[in-house]
Order: C-alpha cells, then structure tokens, then sequence
C-alpha cells in the first residue's frame, strides 16, 4: 500500500475547490469530488483557468485526472492546517524508520 | 482505483460519452466501455477530433484500447453543454491542413527560440515524461 498521508490530506479536501496544474501546463479549476491511492483526482464544475487555449474542454463539467499527469494542487491557504499536515508528515517518517 | 466509496473510481463513467486527453496531445471522444486499476480505457465508437482555433474536425477511429500511463484526463461530455458549442466542425482534409500550417509556424517559432538561446550561450533540456510509478 502507498503512503497514505497526501491520499488522507486530498480525502479532508474533498467538496474544496482546487487548482490542478498537469505536467503538459493545463490549469483545471474545479471542485474536488473524489482521490485514490493513485492521487488520481476526480473534479466537478470544472473550467479552464488559463486563457482558454484549450477549447475541447468546453462541453466538459466533471473529468477524472491521472495522478501520474499532476504537477502541482493549488489550494486556498485556509483550507489547510499546516502544522497537522506537519506532525502527520513527522510520525509518518518516525513509523517508515522502523 | 476500487470499489470503495469516495475513492476517484472512473466505474460510474462507464458506457459514458467520454473526452480523453492523451500525453501525445491528442484528443479522443467515445464510449467509456471499460477500466482497470492502471486506468487503462476502452474506448467504443472512438473519434480522434483535432482543434485548431475555432474549428475542429473529426476522424472515426473504431475501438480503441488505451494504455493507462497515456491519459492526461478523462472528461464526461455533457451533451447539453455539446450541442451548445461555438466550435465549427469541418472536413477532414481542411482540418488536417489547418494543423499542418499550425505546426510550421511552431516549429518555426521553435527553431527561432532555440536560435535566440543558443546566441546567448543557453539551452533548454526538453522533459522526459515517463510513468514514475
């Protein structure tokens, strides 16, 4: 089994809404219906943030994205408890030590 | 991907209408027919559509079986949305020499940016996109 901690993190975002910037520089914003082990990430009520050069996704609402594709996952700094995150990140390295 | 609630499983986008973005740049509409854990697709009654500005172009391309580590995004087409499009669709031909002229002039834009970078002693490594898995 992977680790666990960024997939329990991504699973307290879900109903947030996120920016997902993929490797090949297309920006989604929408919200986050759903992730998995994999950090594939489903989202609702997408669009598209940057100018839309990409016009095939117009008649898109909610689409499914390949964890291996995700560059970065903005977030609203409010919506994240940093120093939870912090400790969860800590005793996750203490066990992987044993 | 499982059968877990809450997990990102694609089961409910099954024998949907389906857009599916590949790493190749290419964009790909038909049925959802089928999945695994690696999200490889099949795809039924597949059309690979090509954009170039406003216009788009269709070409039927039958089953399509997609290996999993090529998917960008898989997008649910929402037919309300679809039929409300700003897209014109046109032939095949006009749409092939349409993206034929686009690449020439990004390969010219290329080989000039290149140039400029090389003139002044820098060049950009290009970036390797392999499964990491």
């Amino acid at each position: 089994m992977f680790w666990l901690l960024f997939y329990s993190f991504f699973k307290s975002l879900v109903g947030k809404d996120v920016v997902v910037e993929l490797k090949n520089d297309l920006s989604i914003c929408g919200t986050l219906h759903s992730v998995d082990q994999y950090l594939n990430i489903k989202l609702t009520d997408i669009s598209v943030t940057d100018p839309e050069k990409y016009p095939h996704m117009l008649s898109v609402k909610n689409c499914f994205i390949r964890g291996s594709v995700v560059r970065y996952v903005q977030l609203p700094a409010d919506e994240v408890d940093t120093q939870l995150l912090q400790d969860a990140a800590r005793k996750e390295a203490m066990q992987q030590k044993q | 991907m499982n059968y877990m609630p809450g997990t990102a499983s694609l089961i409910e986008d099954i024998d949907k209408k389906h857009l599916v973005l590949l790493r190749d740049g290419r964009t790909l509409i038909g049925f959802l027919r089928s999945i695994d854990q690696f999200a490889n697709l099949v795809l039924h009654q597949t059309v690979e559509r090509i954009h170039v500005g406003k216009k788009y172009g269709d070409i039927p391309r039958g089953i399509f079986i997609v290996r999993g580590e090529n998917v960008v995004l898989l997008g649910e087409i929402d037919l309300e949305k679809e039929s409300e499009t700003v897209l014109q669709q046109v032939s095949i031909e006009e749409i092939l020499e349409e993206q034929r002229s686009q690449q020439q002039a990004k390969q010219e834009a290329e080989k000039a940016k290149t140039q400029a970078l090389k003139d002044r002693g820098l060049s950009i490594p290009r970036v390797d996109m392999l499964d990491e898995y």
